[in-house]
Parts: C-alpha cells; structure tokens; sequence
C-alpha cells in the first residue's frame, strides 16, 4: 500500500483539465511518491491509462465508486 | 577479382554467402528490430499544428491537443496563420457564429432539464437578421463550457505558454490584415513564414491542419 503524497481534486472538470492538472501536480512530486486524483469525467479512466503509458508513470490503480473515479498515480 | 566487385556490389562472395548468409540475415535482422526500438523509445514525439481558424469553438482543437500533448511530454509547435491570428491576441475577443452551420446544437444552459434538451431550430435568415445574434449565441456557449468544466480558451492558451508550447505566427498574415506586433501576446516565439514553419513540421510525428 502506498502512501499518497498529494491529493488532487478534479471532480467536475472535463477533457483535458483532469490530464492537465495532473501533470502538474506530478511535476511537483518527488520521484516514487503518489498522487490521487478524483474525477467525474468518464472519459478519464482511458486518459489516465494513457497518459501513464505515455509519460512513464506507474498507475497504481484506477477505481470507479458510483460516479466518481479515482486514481492513484505513481510518479516515475 | 569477382569476388571484389560483388562485395563492392553489396552482395557477399558467393561460397561466403552460401556458409554464412542466413546467419548473418538473421542477426542482422534481430540486431536492426532491437535498436529500431530502442531509438523509438528515447525519441521524444512531436507534434505541429497549422491552426488556421479564429471563433471561439475552433479554438478549442489546437490549443486542447497542444497543452495535452505537453502533458504527454511531446514537443509541440503550433502555427498560427489568418484567422488563426485571433487567438494570440493579448485580449481574446473570440465568438461562435452559428450561421450557416447547421450541425451547431442550440441549447439554452439554464432553466428546467426538459427546457435544457430542446434543440432551437432558427432559421439562418432570423440569425442572419437579427442584431446582436452572435454575440447572444457566444454567451450562451460560455455559460454551457463553464457549466460543463470545460476549459476556457484563455486557460488552455495559458497551460500551453506555462508547458513551453512554441507559439509561432505568421508574418504576413500580420502585414495582410493590418495587425502590429503590439496586439498579440508577447510570449509568442517567433514569427515566421510558411518556409520556416514546414521543415519543423517535416521532423514532426503528428502534423495537423486545423
């Protein structure tokens, strides 16, 4: 289990605000720790899957409860 | 003496290449895929965008796709040209013009869900008539951005200047329609013609007109 280093609340947001806030709160993190992010946009769940690819970070999980999605990104 | 001409050919000497021919494919052919790969993986992707429209919806694909491509890590550089000029303007002063498009939903952002769902069908001759149409239609399309957490435009344009982005316009767009340097954003890179912007565009993996 790891522990979250920053939260990020982008619930309410739409295509591309989620991806764009994140980066930037990743690129304030140090190597190894974890973001969560929450969000409603349900294009996000594939988003996030990509961008994690793209970009070398480890998604540690993506999870849905209810109408909110929740993610928790691993900065590479 | 053949042997010589064969290999300055690109063949190899024929007993050599019956010996050890597959071989040296195969190696060939594992060491070339391995490194292919290597060399795609390091590579940082780009993107170039020719951005040529200036209403407030076409300003939405260029600046969505470069600040998430920066995201992404790619290298970006985005051409803006004619009407394209509009969205580097120090105020943005961008409308929507549902005129003549007949694809543009026309929704009310307030009231009753029900009252939401209904698709206004105005006829072109009552938006081309009546004054003030546009700038009616460009509030509505604000409030339904804000309404549904879309970005505005001056945001995505500021995440692009913020990620490093490269921002370039075209000069003679600036001297045909009358523009001075004054009335665009200073963090613009460089302002250039068509010959500067296509080699960059050649080197790029993804190129788009938009």
């Amino acid at each position: 289990m790891s522990t979250t280093a920053q939260e990020l609340d982008a619930r309410g947001l739409n295509c591309p605000l989620p991806i764009l806030r994140a980066k930037k709160a990743i690129n304030g993190l140090q190597h190894g720790q974890v973001l969560r992010i929450r969000a409603t946009d349900p294009g996000s769940v594939k988003d996030f899957d990509a961008f994690c690819k793209a970009t070398g970070n480890e998604l540690v999980s993506s999870e849905q409860n209810g109408g909110e999605y929740v993610f928790q990104i691993r900065k590479h | 003496m053949s042997n010589v001409a064969e290999m300055s050919s690109g063949k190899l000497p024929n007993e050599l290449f019956q010996k050890h021919g597959a071989t040296l494919d195969a190696w060939f052919d594992e060491r070339f895929t391995k490194k292919l790969k290597e060399l795609e993986e390091s590579k940082t992707p780009s993107l170039a965008i020719i951005a040529t429209k200036g209403t407030m919806d076409w300003a939405y694909p260029p600046f969505i796709l470069a600040s998430t491509a920066s995201a992404l890590g790619w290298d970006v550089n985005v051409f803006f040209t004619f009407y394209g000029l509009e969205l580097l303007k120090k105020e943005l002063h961008l409308e929507v013009s549902p005129l003549g498009n007949p694809s543009m939903p026309m929704k009310m952002p307030f009231g009753p869900k029900w009252f939401q769902g209904i698709n206004w069908n105005i006829p072109n001759l009552v938006m081309a008539g009546v004054p003030g149409f546009e700038k009616v239609a460009t509030g509505l399309m604000k409030k339904t951005v804000k309404n549904c957490g879309v970005a505005s435009v001056q945001e995505l344009r500021d995440v692009c200047i913020e990620a490093g982005v490269n921002l370039v316009a075209c000069q003679m767009t600036v001297d045909l329609f009358g523009y001075t340097r004054d009335d665009f954003i200073p963090e613009i890179k460089d302002w250039v013609g068509a010959a500067t912007f296509l080699p960059i565009a050649q080197k790029s993996d993804v190129c788009l007109f938009i």
